[in-house]
């Protein structure tokens, strides 16, 4: 066996009650003078406050699941890189100074569609500083990518306003700026279409939706179904586009040496980036490195290689010099994939008890003429509710746009406020309560598949958030409560994210004084990553957690899927599951010593993360809101926002609890303040910056209260979870929208509710 | 570092950053920001928007939080900076609000993280001045120090952008400071 503490200091500690709070030790780097007690977050969840009751002061401790017997896992261990990142010596992709580094800005094409004629350098290169502009006619030539947006100034095309037409490149941000904007470039236009409508001529079925689903699902006859149904709502939703603004713009640093690449970017997936690259600059893999050691957010939108990394890596082949690319922040919508908008059509149909017979939900959609891209928002009414005639449809229009892509839940965020609004109508109509009416319609198996669910507890997340909100108390009549000139509603909705996984490779390695090495290139987008891989490991070796480092964000590391699709811990957790069982099986049997350079396995869950299932795998959740709806001035403000939820296992409490409150957090934004508008005449996007898309601030933002109930599902993975990144947006809009109904009486369909809209709506029905 | 920041008009200035004095040559196009992380290196503080809009780049200067995407350099002489790579002094002992941030989880990504930092240290010190902000009673004495509370945190946080929704927990580690 390897060497064990006597006293272990892993969090959970014994089966008889031993404090669960306690989090894990610290991570061997974080033990240093001064940051010592900071860094362990020791002590911190003991004092935690309370989040269910805005302004509340009283200290209790959080209820955090007790981990199992002897577990690292399920404790509230601290962020390994936490120091870094509160001291600032975090590197992001653009703060590394390389010797010669110099600085790419893109040029956005002005024109909606058609093509370059002609790009006038000169005066550019004119400017001090200034060593290169990349054009289509010029740049380094690419093998043909995979993704059509990556084929960047390979041909004068312009197939969207932003498309990138020209990169010029200076020893300065500044001087690379002014080159940019003194590129002249002349195009033949051609006519454009910017205009997404359920009737568009050239609107089409599509074979399959984001994520391999297909287009359409139809079981038994629902149109007639519907058409017999004794309690009917026939309703229209529409999402518009929505922007992942991470923090951290795109941003590239590529550096050549000879033949071979090594780029410091800003993405969810360095494995990706590199076999992206390879291919597009037709270079073995083994000359590329990609690191991603910091990641400021992706939320999709990093999810596989953005222009920045191939501008970066063309430039600096042209310059001879490191260059770094990072966008400027208007320029990302049109850049880096956006949520497209999408159109609802909701017709539920119920017996008078509140047993829905037809369920049909069709979605219109655009994407771009670069590639197809649909948002899946129909396929999460496959799996929501047991009604026995079901449809869920998508449409596509390809229009003169940018190209859509990954934002956090994509498909479930927009499909469960246009479902989860329409089952709150569905409870008015049969004036039944929209917690009684979901729990009457859970479905035995999966709907759409008719699969058993591997696990599905969306029932207990109901009862438990209802319990802890106070819904029973709750007045169902709309618009009857209010404060002053305010009026106040409460709202619920459920949520659901599909269970991915994907294979992942990974090393565990004991060393000779009593430490472990876990190895994989994981992608720490703001998750935890190092963390929770080094819970994982500690467990299945048996360890203290602070035996056990973890590397991750390098090519040079054991190849592994993204961070996306809520599978990140998942798809690593099993390779580091398995490379440490093998690793504590291995010590085991060793007799004597080990030797100087340790021991090393490898795992690769290839044949078993991606095996075929019988189960339906799903997360489930339901979400409780609270507004206050103001006469006065139309504003919407949250009061309480609750989340339960049911993911399986719960691997790290303190970083699980931080990314449900984000999703719930970006769900709000969803709801009452995020929204951006395709400018038909343009072409593009009207809110481009933070000034006008409006992300939520401080102020916009109550307490927030994410709990889980324990969930033992044994067909998921080693580790028993579920993904947590993204099903906290996922039903939120819908319960803050319930909940504006049922503060003044007036359904919305449209988001963002925004004061205009309310305003307009009490001025006119109030 | 190597770049060349002369490329334009330019002039000399001299500023404190951290406690260290620096004379530069810098080009009049230059930002406090990209002087930052472009000439001295530090690069703790952020460009999230290089448009004053989210926050990532706020800093100390003279003691006020300032987005220093938003400040010319040159117009910065004789001024003393601080960024989130000196709030910890000697770097022996983090700063209160680092260790509360941690203690917290009071983000995820990290990349609004020292903006945030600083600016509670800008903020804590103008609500300690008496600076009312938008939520502020009327009837609070003025020039007195205004007590914070939660909505009074939130409030005069709201140029801190945090697209992770660290929100709550942001709260939570300022009003740890202050207790």
């Amino acid at each position: 066996m390897p060497p064990t503490d006597p006293t272990p200091q892993v969090a959970g500690g014994g089966p008889s009650g031993d404090d669960p709070l306690v989090p894990g030790a610290l991570p061997a780097e974080d033990v240093a003078a001064g940051w010592t007690e900071a860094a362990g977050a020791g002590g911190s969840a003991r004092t935690a406050p309370p989040s269910e009751a805005p302004g509340a002061r009283a200290v209790r401790t959080y209820e955090e699941p007790a981990p199992r017997t002897g577990a690292a896992l399920g404790a509230a261990a601290g962020r390994r890189e936490g120091r870094e990142k509160v001291s600032g010596a975090a590197r992001y992709a653009g703060e590394h100074h390389l010797s010669g580094r110099v600085y790419g800005w893109p040029v956005p094409a002005g024109i909606a569609r058609g093509r370059v004629t002609g790009v006038d350098t000169s005066a550019a290169l004119a400017l001090p500083g200034v060593l290169a502009v990349l054009t289509p006619g010029d740049a380094p030539r690419l093998a043909e990518p995979d993704d059509a947006t990556l084929a960047l100034l390979q041909n004068p095309r312009v197939p969207h306003r932003g498309w990138c037409v020209a990169l010029a490149v200076a020893e300065t941000p500044e001087s690379a700026r002014d080159a940019a904007r003194a590129v002249r470039v002349t195009y033949a236009r051609e006519p454009h279409d910017a205009g997404l409508r359920p009737d568009h001529p050239d609107a089409y079925e599509p074979e399959e939706a984001n994520g391999g689903q297909p287009g359409r699902l139809e079981l038994g006859d629902p149109a007639a179904a519907f058409a017999a149904a004794p309690v009917r709502v026939d309703t229209a939703y529409r999402v518009p586009p929505l922007h992942n603004h991470p923090m951290e713009p795109h941003t590239t640093t590529a550096d050549w040496d000879g033949d071979r690449l090594t780029v410091y970017t800003s993405s969810q997936g360095g494995t990706t980036v590199r076999s992206v690259l390879a291919g597009l600059f037709r270079l073995p893999e083994e000359q590329i490195t990609v690191i991603a050691e910091h990641v400021g957010g992706g939320f999709g939108s990093k999810g596989t290689p953005r222009p920045d990394v191939v501008l970066a890596a063309m430039a600096a082949r042209r310059t001879g010099r490191p260059v770094t690319v990072a966008f400027p922040r208007r320029h990302l919508p049109t850049t880096v994939g956006h949520r497209a908008p999408t159109l609802h059509r909701l017709r539920l149909g119920a017996t008078p008890d509140g047993r829905l017979i037809a369920l049909l939900h069709e979605v219109t959609t655009h994407t771009s003429r670069v590639k197809e891209f649909v948002e899946q928002a129909a396929v999460p009414s496959r799996v929501m509710y047991a009604a026995p005639h079901l449809l869920s449809t998508h449409t596509v229009v390809p229009l003169d746009v940018p190209t859509p892509s990954w934002m956090r839940a994509p498909g479930e965020a927009p499909g469960m406020y246009a479902l989860e609004s329409a089952m709150d109508e569905l409870a008015g109509a049969l004036g039944l309560d929209p917690v009684e009416l979901r729990i009457r319609n859970e479905p035995e198996r999966d709907p759409g598949t008719g699969s058993p669910f591997s696990s599905r507890h969306l029932v207990e997340c109901l009862r438990e958030g209802a319990r802890r909100f106070g819904w029973d108390r709750r007045d169902p009549r709309p618009g009857t409560r209010a404060d002053g000139p305010l009026l106040l509603g409460t709202g619920v909705a459920a949520a659901t994210y599909p269970v991915m996984v994907s294979p992942s490779t990974a090393t565990a390695t004991a060393l000779p004084d009593g430490t472990f090495v876990v190895r994989v290139n994981a992608s720490d987008i703001g998750t935890g990553a190092r963390t929770v891989l080094a819970q994982v490991a500690a467990d299945a070796l048996h360890v203290p957690l602070d035996r056990v480092r973890t590397e991750v964000g390098r090519t040079d590391l054991p190849p592994a899927p993204l961070a996306g699709g809520s599978s990140g811990t998942a798809s690593w957790g099993w390779a580091v599951h398995e490379a440490c069982t093998d690793l504590a099986a291995r010590l085991a049997a060793l007799t004597g010593p080990l030797p100087t350079e340790g021991i090393e396995t490898r795992a690769d869950t290839t044949g078993r993360a991606d095996a075929d299932t019988p189960y339906a795998r799903h997360a489930f959740g339901a979400h409780f809101a609270e507004v206050a709806v103001d006469t006065v001035t139309g504003e919407t403000r949250v009061r309480r926002l609750l989340g339960v939820y049911a993911a399986g296992r719960i691997l790290n409490a303190r970083t699980a609890r931080s990314q449900f409150v984000g999703g719930m957090t970006m769900g709000l934004g969803m709801a009452l303040t995020e929204g951006s508008t395709l400018d038909r005449p343009f072409g593009d996007f009207t809110e481009a910056d933070l000034a006008s898309y409006h992300v939520p601030a401080h102020a916009d933002v109550p307490d927030i209260e994410a709990d889980w109930i324990e969930e033992d599902d044994p067909h998921l993975n080693p580790m028993g979870s579920k993904g947590i990144g993204e099903i906290g947006i996922v039903g939120t809009a819908a319960a803050i929208g319930n909940a504006v109904h049922h503060a003044t009486g007036i359904r919305f369909r449209d988001l963002p509710l925004t004061p205009d809209r309310i305003l307009g709506a009490l001025l006119r029905e109030g | 570092m190597t770049s060349d920041n002369r490329l334009g008009p330019h002039s000399e200035i001299t500023l404190r950053v951290n406690g260290k004095p620096h004379t530069l040559l810098v080009d009049h196009r230059r930002v406090l920001l990209d002087l930052l992380r472009e000439d001295l290196g530090l690069t703790g503080s952020k460009k999230g928007c290089d448009h004053g809009q989210c926050g990532a780049c706020t800093v100390l200067a003279d003691g006020r939080r300032v987005n220093s995407c938003l400040l010319l350099a040159v117009t910065l002489d004789g001024s003393e900076v601080t960024t989130i790579e000196g709030l910890s002094g000697d770097g022996e002992e983090p700063h209160p609000l680092q260790r509360a941030f941690l203690e917290r989880d009071a983000f995820q990504c990290g990349y609004c993280t020292p903006g945030q930092i600083c600016s509670a240290v800008g903020m804590l010190a103008e609500a300690a001045a008496g600076h009312p902000s938008h939520v502020t009673d009327p009837a609070e004495p003025s020039g007195r120090p205004v007590p914070l509370d939660r909505t009074e945190i939130r409030e005069r946080l709201s140029g801190n952008l945090c697209r992770c929704g660290a929100y709550p927990r942001i709260v939570d580690a300022v009003e740890d400071v202050i207790r």
